[in-house]
């Protein structure tokens, strides 16, 4: 038992707070190598993991480093700053707090190494950096406990492993370092306390009281949801009615353009000029620190959001939460609910509102599932090479090192445990000598090897190293700009940029904008005062339906299971029902049909978007095979749409376990899915630098695409670490093979192929959808070929003839 | 198999190859450029970037493939054939042989280029330059020249139903040739120096699975 020192104490009585039971009980167990903590929002989190270091520094007798936070996001960070002062300052307390981020100025970066503060509030890319220095050791001597706070959220993604592999390093400077968590509710509590734990020891788990079960409905509305589409317009009267309802509303969407669309027809209809905001991660840092501040001072009654709002301490009086489409994932839904629980021990209210009718659907499974506290996710696997290839050379840019010792200190991280002695070498080959079968590099090594110490050839090179620290993927994005303004509004994908003519609009940041130009990669617009956008939308994340809720979907298909829908659900089913007929769990339903005469065929397949997509591009495969010509697909979680230039007439062989398989070990290597992760894998191990706006702006000759290496290790060097790296990241990440499996091992073959003469009502969605693949083959080279042909035709090239206008000679060579 | 495009210059037949590079059936002719062979040597050396090294066994492979088809009797690489100098220095001895391979029976004839501005010690002429009935082969297009043979811009264009490619320019005056290097970007068509050079009525020919002529302008 930790007795509360009295000054804390007194601290609490005269803040009218009593210390929660878990607060408490994180006292206790202050001194566990490491302890994990699963709470609810608002449930003093945070301070739970703060008080024993609080307490630890009171007499002022630590000198240096004593406490690290870590948390995923900047914001966060100098919002716990700011938290921390109040107790601090209210008890006089000799403690100094400082934050390090990327937004963190030069000198101060410098003077925090030569002098730490005791408590650093940092993000993991932060922390990796700062371990890559030359006097780390001396900065992390004296350190004794690290907080790792919204730890759920680091451990979805590679920023997990690499703030897992630095502990790992911390513990080797500081040994006695102990380590905390602090997670939101989570389906596997233990899984997470496995990565958190200094491998082999323990890490015990403190539940807090998770408080009461939310008030979750679905949205009733006077007018009935759309038979397709993600903008929920339809629901804008009733959602605005529940603004005005309520103090603050969160209105969360699962894409940036739906947030753009639904924000733009919130305002329309906003007749009482009640102030609302949005939030998403490709607007400005200013545009979105702006809306914030004006959440924290209750200034807003409502804030359009995607997942940039999925995390982050208190904002302001939330007491509403709205899921604008359908959820995909129950752990994230619970997540989002758990915005509107300002106030401890009161249930958080949160309405679902399905943006078609397909979606009613998915709402009413997911109701259960929260009901049911069934949440959903997917183990995870061993801890990728690719982040291990980055750190070890991290561990070059602080001096020579010991591969035996590297090794220990490795497999004590949890994700990393069971990594064999042959991998590691593998990883740290690569990065001496490119671990190529042709060993051209014997000259240039990265690496050598030295008295048994492994070194940095050229010691210049840590510049290099430390520039690309980091597992976040940066998409190419291209800033959006006034014409003459100075400040961007925010970013679109480059991909989308290209697809841009002079005079298209479209939305950003709640305004339509018109496409002027580029200049110097950014995009020139103007505002327009257009009602409607041109052009619909841009790319943003996009989730796949977890497993556990498409099974769910599937059972709530079934007829005879109908009664508590809205009516409008019930007819639009039966109207299936009697046009085609309902997907089963243990069939494919393949439907066929002619849409702008092209042969389109939907296999109704259930597998999330990411294996639905796969799905799409093997079957194209085996259709391109067939002489089909296929031309393209679209896949959403639960279908796959292809258009053709000839129609399937027996798709059931098409879904032959081997044949898939073979398709994907044959065809699937030279895919753009393939292409895409190894970009990603390859600059997270140092292969290839990231691509930089100024890289991009100088090289455009000089650089060439990351196609080319993959497409050259696949011929010359198949087996290469960054090839067998690629196919691991794909079949978990990308190509989602194991939802394959699991779709097949449901069916057993069982294929229902119904012909149509038009689209069906589960159908008529996939024609909306976004994010259509064209398919580079046969079919398209024959479109290639005739627009090549039309284009002469017009421009009446192909009539002239370029005869000889220059006097001929004669020279010998 | 239409897997190349034939068009007339000069007073000449020439096939612009899907492969990227120029035939000149005529003369049995085969000109490429821009091999940038060595690339990975030259980036491991200045960077310490270790890529896949494997790209002059590829562009070798993909020219003996031309080479054994077309059985040409002179070969023009038109600058940028190494990395850098050092990069035609550091030429494994078993590259250097399947050249000197490629060589045998025929006339080779290495063009200047920026990345290799000197002669290198390996078989073959050497010019900064080289006329060829009336035609002048050089590594950069000159500003006014006309019955023009270039490279060194890597071009490249797209159509709207399909990804971007390297490509030939063809105007009345002269032809810019793709990079036929592996590991080689390129400069989009559309780009201003390359629309300045060629003036509006350019054509392009996109290489890949077949060469596929269209209007330079109507590209992206």
């Amino acid at each position: 038992m930790t007795p509360l020192p009295p000054e804390f104490s007194d601290w609490f009585a005269n803040r009218g707070w009593s210390i929660h039971p878990h607060q408490k009980e994180m006292l206790d167990r202050a001194q566990d190598p490491s302890l994990l903590l699963i709470a609810p929002t608002g449930g003093g989190k945070t301070l739970s993991g703060f008080l024993p270091s609080l307490i630890e520094l009171a007499d002022g007798a630590h000198e240096g480093l004593h406490t690290l936070y870590v948390s995923p996001l900047k914001a966060l960070a100098s919002d716990i700053k700011r938290n921390l002062r109040t107790p601090v300052e209210e008890m006089d307390l000799p403690i100094r707090i400082e934050d390090r981020t990327g937004d963190t100025s030069y000198t101060q970066k410098r003077r925090q190494r030569a002098d730490p503060p005791h408590i650093l509030l940092t993000t993991p890319e932060s922390l990796a950096l700062l371990t890559s220095y030359e006097d780390a050791p001396k900065i992390f001597k004296g350190l004794q406990r690290v907080i790792v706070d919204e730890i759920h959220a680091l451990e979805e993604s590679k920023r997990g492993d690499q703030l897992m592999l630095a502990l790992g390093r911390l513990q080797t400077l500081a040994p006695n370092l102990r380590r905390v968590g602090l997670s939101a509710t989570v389906e596997d509590p233990k899984a997470i306390a496995h990565s958190l734990a200094c491998h082999p020891e323990p890490c015990d788990i403190l539940y807090a009281d998770p408080g009461p079960d939310p008030d979750i409905q679905m949205l009733t509305t006077e007018e009935h949801p759309p038979w397709a589409g993600g903008g929920a317009a339809y629901a804008i009267p009733a959602v605005l009615e529940e603004v005005k309802k309520h103090k603050t509303t969160l209105i969360f969407h699962n894409t940036r353009a739906q947030a753009e669309l639904f924000f733009h027809n919130l305002w329309l209809a906003n007749t009482d000029d009640l102030p609302i905001g949005i939030h998403h991660g490709a607007l400005d840092r200013s545009q979105r620190e702006k809306v914030e501040a004006a959440m924290v001072s209750g200034d807003l009654r409502a804030i359009v959001c995607t997942g940039s709002l999925d995390l982050g301490i208190d904002w302001g009086d939330v007491d509403l939460v709205i899921q604008i489409g359908a959820p995909k994932n129950v752990k994230r839904l619970v997540q989002r609910i758990g915005r509107a629980n300002h106030r401890y021990n009161a249930p958080s209210k949160a309405l679902m509102v399905p943006a078609n009718r397909f979606e009613v659907v998915e709402c009413l499974a997911a109701l259960d599932a929260v009901k049911e506290h069934d949440l959903d996710g997917d183990p995870k696997g061993p801890g990728p090479r690719d982040v291990l290839c980055q750190h070890i050379l991290i561990a070059a840019c602080v001096g020579p090192f010991s591969a035996d010792a590297l090794y220990q200190e490795v497999t004590s991280v949890g994700a990393y445990s069971a990594l064999t002695r042959a991998e590691f070498d593998d990883c740290l080959e690569f990065c001496a000598t490119g671990g190529y079968a042709l060993r051209a590099y014997d000259k240039w090594k990265r690496l050598l090897e030295k008295d048994g110490h492994w070194q940095l050839r050229d010691p210049r090179a840590a510049r290099n190293i430390r520039m690309n620290i980091g597992t976040i993927q940066d998409t190419d994005t291209l800033k959006v700009k006034f014409k003459n303004a100075y400040k961007p509004i925010g970013e679109i994908e480059e991909g989308f940029a290209a697809t841009l003519t002079p005079g298209d609009t479209f939305l950003i940041g709640g305004q339509i904008v018109r496409y002027d130009g580029m200049r110097e990669l950014t995009v020139q617009v103007t505002r327009d005062a257009a009602k409607k956008p041109k052009i619909a939308t841009f790319m943003g994340t996009k989730f796949a339906t977890s497993t556990q809720l498409q099974h769910r979907i599937l059972r709530k298909l079934q007829t005879g299971n109908w009664s508590n829908y809205p009516q409008h659900t019930t007819d639009w089913l039966t109207l299936q029902t009697r046009h085609s007929q309902l997907p089963e769990a243990d069939r494919i339903l393949v439907e066929s049909f002619a849409h702008d005469a092209r042969p389109h065929t939907v296999f109704y397949g259930f597998a999330g978007r990411n294996a639905m997509q796969t799905l799409g591009l093997l079957l194209t495969q085996r259709m391109e095979e067939q002489g089909l010509g296929p031309l393209g697909f679209v896949a959403t979680d639960y279908a796959t749409m292809i258009w053709s230039v000839s129609p399937v007439t027996d798709p059931a062989p098409l879904f032959e376990p081997q044949g898939l398989r073979d398709g994907l070990d044959t065809w699937l290597s030279g895919n753009a899915v393939m292409k895409k992760t190894f970009r990603a894998s390859a600059t997270i191990a140092g292969l290839i630098e990231r691509n930089s706006p100024q890289a991009r702006k100088t090289g455009r000759q000089a650089t060439f695409s990351s196609d080319i290496l993959y497409d050259t290790l696949h011929k010359y060097d198949p087996n290469h670490l960054m090839m067998q790296i690629t196919r691991e990241e794909a079949m978990r990440g990308l190509v989602d093979f194991g939802r394959i499996e699991e779709m097949l091992d449901r069916t057993q073959g069982r294929v229902d192929h119904i012909a149509l003469s038009r689209v069906s009502p589960l159908a008529a969605p996939l024609l909306l959808e976004v994010g259509r693949v064209a398919v580079h083959g046969e079919g398209r080279e024959q479109l290639m070929e005739k627009e090549a042909a039309a284009l002469m035709e017009a421009s009446g090239l192909n009539q002239i003839d370029t005869s000889p206008s220059k006097p001929r000679w004669r020279v010998g060579f | 198999m239409n897997t190349h495009h034939v068009f007339e210059f000069n007073g000449a037949t020439f096939w612009a190859l899907a492969e990227g590079a120029l035939w000149w059936p005529s003369q049995k002719l085969l000109c490429v450029s821009d091999l940038h062979l060595g690339k990975s040597d030259r980036i491991a050396r200045r960077s310490g970037r270790m890529l896949p090294p494997y790209e002059t066994e590829a562009t070798l492979d993909r020219l003996g493939n031309l080479v054994s088809r077309l059985a040409p009797s002179t070969i023009i690489c038109l600058g940028d054939s190494f990395d850098d100098l050092d990069a035609a220095l550091g030429l494994s001895e078993e590259h250097k042989a399947r050249i000197t391979t490629l060589q045998a029976g025929r006339t080779w004839i290495w063009v200047e280029g920026n990345h290799d501005p000197g002669p290198i010690d390996i078989g073959g002429d050497h010019k900064a330059e080289v006329m060829v009935e009336g035609l002048t082969f050089r590594h950069i297009a000159a500003p006014y020249a006309n019955a023009e043979v270039s490279g060194h811009y890597h071009p490249k264009c797209r159509l709207q139903t399909g990804s971007s490619r390297p490509a030939f320019l063809i105007n009345d005056s002269r032809i810019v040739l793709p990079a036929f290097g592996t590991y080689t970007g390129g400069l989009r068509a559309s780009d201003s120096a390359l629309k300045t050079l060629m003036g509006p009525n350019a054509t392009a020919i996109l290489t890949g699975k077949k060469a596929l002529a269209v209007p330079m302008a109507a590209t992206t």
